[in-house]
């Protein structure tokens, strides 16, 4: 276990928006608050999974809810926390530690905003390794882990619980109603794991990832280097496309942001078509009409210049581009694991191919 | 005909144009004053004899002044900001992610209080109105005149930041209030940034509008006044005064419309290359494009309605250096506007790029024989990766194949040259040297809308900000008949059910003639 400094942190922040793959909402509002967090003394330590007793209580967090309500609503991290202490209270037990269910984008820093109020560490792994739009898209779900109870919180003094469900579908059913009775935000904290579930189901050493590639990013900058570049070599990632935006559209069905994207090809890509399909995150890429990078295998748009991440809700019409495409977690690449993640759970009427496992069209070498 | 004076108070300059139709019947430059009074004078007088009889139908200036008061942070007044929308946000209060240096200037009180709204127009909280007349006691007895009022989601519903107005008031009579759904869209932190920002110029807004009216009257011009905006139009000056934001780019933004008027060309890319960078910006139908982003303003995050620049660091006085592998590199360090004492050709020790237009024999400029000794085949190649850096730049700002127009326009559009990769053509207007005051004289009134709605289909929310969008135009002196709807953009809310749809909406139009 070690202390995180604030250099780190601020390294999250742009990492975890880069493993959004275009969802999750903006890390900033949670890093304003670990800035403000860490001013007035307050210290966060990230404590690697293999370091949990199995029967150690881990609280898992999220804030839930639309990113657009969250730019109004901002993000206040007592409501974490106490979404955290009434998850103990229900259960009558203390948490040894708190975890993020989702390292990508701004959950993936709420449980340093819990875990510096509350005095716990936070464990150096999430349940997704990237961001994805529905409650059952974790290795917990794939795991077939007990899905209940949950927590949540808005500031006004609105608690609830969910004590019990049959599916994890059912909490994303339930959950999902009060979240969008309280105003579409809300500070949730999911099904309490033991210390022997994370280690057997957790994704390990997101965090610590997520620091590691927003550093490099951060220093390839400060040197005027390729971002994009430093994040291919941090992440062992494939370079799939550049290309300027020529379309987008977008539409919100039960809840969800969903479109396409097209991209006109720049440098060799030039006289090529790259087009992207998303439910809140990037789902799947077509090269030239033919299938080339999907779900699970995580898919980033970044900025051509900066290597910023853009997400779904922001990529406009005339940006320069890059897509870039990082490994899945191993859990999300069973037979079951694609079940929740690949792309007929998005609707895609495909089977799953890994980017990395397949020579590069056209001969090329990736 | 119509005829109208445009005059741009830049921080060297002072420009004034007097256009008739599309002619321009007189132009001058003058130098811009401590005082801004005596500049703007000046140039009024130097423009005032071509007038006639005829008189004109309106001023419009258009400056840099307020920006620059808060990029340079002079003539700020301390805030009271009033943040409406507890118990949600609590931890990151008003000044959260400001520069310390600014922030210690206009930070004078922070109050939280209950209210505000949720995003399907329900209350988060009933407003505590006790709270903001507590709140407007203590700002009034610590003599603080200027208030920033911004509570959560207020673009959807104003209500509650107009009562706390209200209250505010009558506590602290004479106040200067900025609400933030007057300037802003959703985002609250943003958007409240812009409306400290506001706040905190309100006396020096006055005091130069002020000035301006002044400036008519001692002339003797009775013609309506109008200030430039960040969009290309103009507001009644009154107006401008409440919110000297909306001016902030103006510079820029009538730089490029003046630069369409200037060729008849609307739809294009336009570089003013100036001494030390190169601002491109795109037109679309003589409008600059939006930035869809966070502007960041003197280092304040901020968000609303400003175009969309790109600059470069190509310059008239930009540093040239050979590379060790015989390449050349240009910039990002300028002598600026030291080039009379630092540029080769006069007899100072640094090479730039107009030295090297020089050699070539494309500019003239101080004294050629000083720069006889350049290879002419590195000057050449000078040119060339200035030529480089433009085409990936206007690359940059466009978004369509097809090759588009480009205006080019300042002191170092000589740098810019004839052809370049995916542009039609290259244009450089006569009078470029007073495009901006050109852009003021041009400019048309605007209205906007941006807000969410709910329980309406995409056609009915699509009118309502129309409407809207009208409504507001009209009150900032258009006349309603000539307005045209020039930008109208939808987005559909990402977990909001009830096809929650965000829309902006933009018109356009002629400026009324009562």
């Amino acid at each position: 276990m070690r202390e995180l400094d604030l250099d780190e942190i601020e390294a999250l922040a742009v990492g975890a928006w880069v493993l959004g793959t275009g969802g999750g909402g903006s890390p900033y509002l949670g890093l304003l608050n670990m800035r403000r967090l860490y001013a007035e003394g307050h210290r966060v330590s990230l404590m690697p999974p293999e370091d949990l007793a199995d029967d150690d209580l881990v609280a898992v967090v999220s804030n839930m809810g639309a990113p657009l309500v969250g730019q109004e609503r901002l993000t206040d991290s007592h409501n974490i926390a106490r979404a955290v202490t009434l998850m103990e209270e229900y259960l009558g037990r203390p948490f040894r530690a708190i975890m993020s269910v989702e390292i990508g984008g701004n959950n993936g820093i709420q449980p340093l905003m819990a875990a510096a109020h509350l005095g716990k560490p936070v464990v150096d792994a999430d349940a997704m390794g990237r961001a994805y739009p529905e409650a059952q898209m974790t290795s917990f779900a794939v795991a077939d882990l007990k899905p209940w109870p949950l927590s949540l919180v808005d500031p006004r003094g609105v608690e609830g619980i969910v004590a019990k469900v049959p599916s994890w579908k059912w909490m994303e059913r339930l959950s999902r109603k009060m979240c969008v009775e309280v105003g579409s935000i809300a500070a949730t904290c999911k099904a309490p794991r033991t210390g022997a579930e994370v280690k057997a189901w957790g994704i390990p050493h997101t965090t610590t990832q997520a620091i590691a590639l927003g550093q490099a990013i951060r220093l390839a900058q400060r040197e005027h280097r390729d971002p994009i570049q430093a994040i291919l070599d941090a992440e062992d990632g494939l370079l799939i496309f550049r290309g300027k935006v020529a379309d987008i559209s977008r539409r919100t069905t039960e809840g969800f942001l969903r479109g396409t994207a097209k991209l006109d090809g720049l440098d060799r890509w030039r006289g090529s078509g790259l087009e992207l399909a998303f439910q809140n995150e990037w789902a799947v890429g077509w090269l030239d009409g033919v299938a080339r990078v999907m779900t699970p295998d995580l898919i980033c748009v970044l900025d051509s210049v900066t290597g910023e991440a853009i997400g779904t809700e922001t990529l406009r019409y005339g940006q320069r581009v890059t897509v870039v495409a990082l490994r899945a977690p191993k859990v999300f690449l069973s037979p079951r694991g694609l079940e929740f993640v690949g792309p007929r759970a998005f609707g895609y009427d495909l089977d799953f191919v890994s980017v990395f496992d397949e020579p590069a069209p056209g001969g090329q070498m990736p | 005909m119509r005829r109208r004076i445009g005059i741009d108070v830049g921080g060297t300059n002072t420009d004034a144009v007097l256009l008739e139709g599309d002619r321009v019947l007189q132009a001058v430059k003058t130098p811009t004053t401590a005082d801004v009074l005596t500049g703007v004078k000046l140039a009024l007088q130097g423009v005032a004899p071509a007038i006639g009889s005829a008189g004109v139908q309106g001023v419009m200036i258009g400056t840099t002044h307020f920006v620059n008061a808060v990029v340079q942070r002079r003539d700020l007044a301390p805030v009271g900001a009033l943040r409406i929308g507890l118990p949600a946000a609590a931890t990151l209060p008003p000044f959260c992610d400001w520069p310390d240096d600014l922030a210690a200037i206009v930070r004078g009180q922070v109050h939280m209080v209950e209210g505000g709204h949720d995003y399907d127009g329900r209350p988060i909280m009933p407003l505590d109105e006790r709270a903001i007349a507590a709140a407007a006691r203590e700002m009034r007895a610590a003599g603080i005149s200027c208030v920033s009022v911004s509570a959560i989601f207020s673009p959807l519903d104003p209500a509650m930041e107009l009562r706390a107005a209200e209250i505010v008031r009558q506590e602290v009579p004479g106040a200067a209030i900025t609400l933030s759904h007057e300037l802003g869209r959703i985002g609250l932190l943003e958007r409240e940034n812009v409306t400290l920002l506001n706040a905190a110029l309100a006396p020096l807004a006055a005091h130069t509008v002020r000035a301006f009216e002044l400036a008519l009257a001692e002339t003797g011009i009775a013609a309506p006044l109008y200030i430039t905006q960040n969009d290309g139009t103009v507001i009644r000056a009154e107006l401008a005064a409440r919110f000297p934001v909306l001016s902030f780019a103006s510079g820029p933004t009538n730089s490029m419309r003046g630069a369409a008027f200037l060729t008849g060309v609307m739809d294009a890319l336009v570089v003013d290359v100036g001494g030390t960078t190169s601002d491109l910006g795109a037109l679309k139908a003589g409008f600059p494009r939006e930035a869809n982003a966070v502007v960041r303003v003197g280092g304040v995050r901020t968000l609303f309605r400003m175009p969309d620049l790109l600059s470069i660091g190509l310059g008239g006085g930009s540093h040239v250096v050979a590379q060790a592998d015989g390449r050349v590199a240009i910039g990002p360090r300028s002598v600026g506007f030291r080039l009379p004492q630092l540029a080769r050709v006069f007899g100072g020790p640094q090479l730039t790029t107009s030295d090297a237009a020089v050699r070539l024999g494309m500019l003239g400029l101080g004294d050629p024989a000083r720069v006889a000794d350049l290879d002419p085949d590195f000057a050449r190649a000078v040119l060339v990766e200035a030529a480089r850096m433009l085409e990936d730049a206007t690359d940059r700002m466009k978004t369509e194949a097809a090759a588009v127009p480009l205006l080019a326009v300042g002191g170092g559009a000589f740098l810019v040259p004839e052809a370049l990769p995916g542009i039609s053509e290259v244009l450089r207007p006569a009078h470029a040297a007073v495009a901006n005051a050109v852009g003021a004289a041009i400019a048309q009134v605007s209205g906007e809308t941006d807000q969410v709605f709910q329980g309406l289909t995409r056609a009915e929310a699509l009118r309502e900000a129309e409407r809207i969008a009208r409504a507001r135009a009209a009150e900032a002196g258009a006349e309603p008949n000539s307005l045209l709807l020039v930008d109208v953009e939808d987005l559909p809310i990402a977990y909001l059910p009830g096809g929650a749809l965000r829309v902006r909406a933009r018109v356009v139009g002629e400026i009324a003639s009562d």
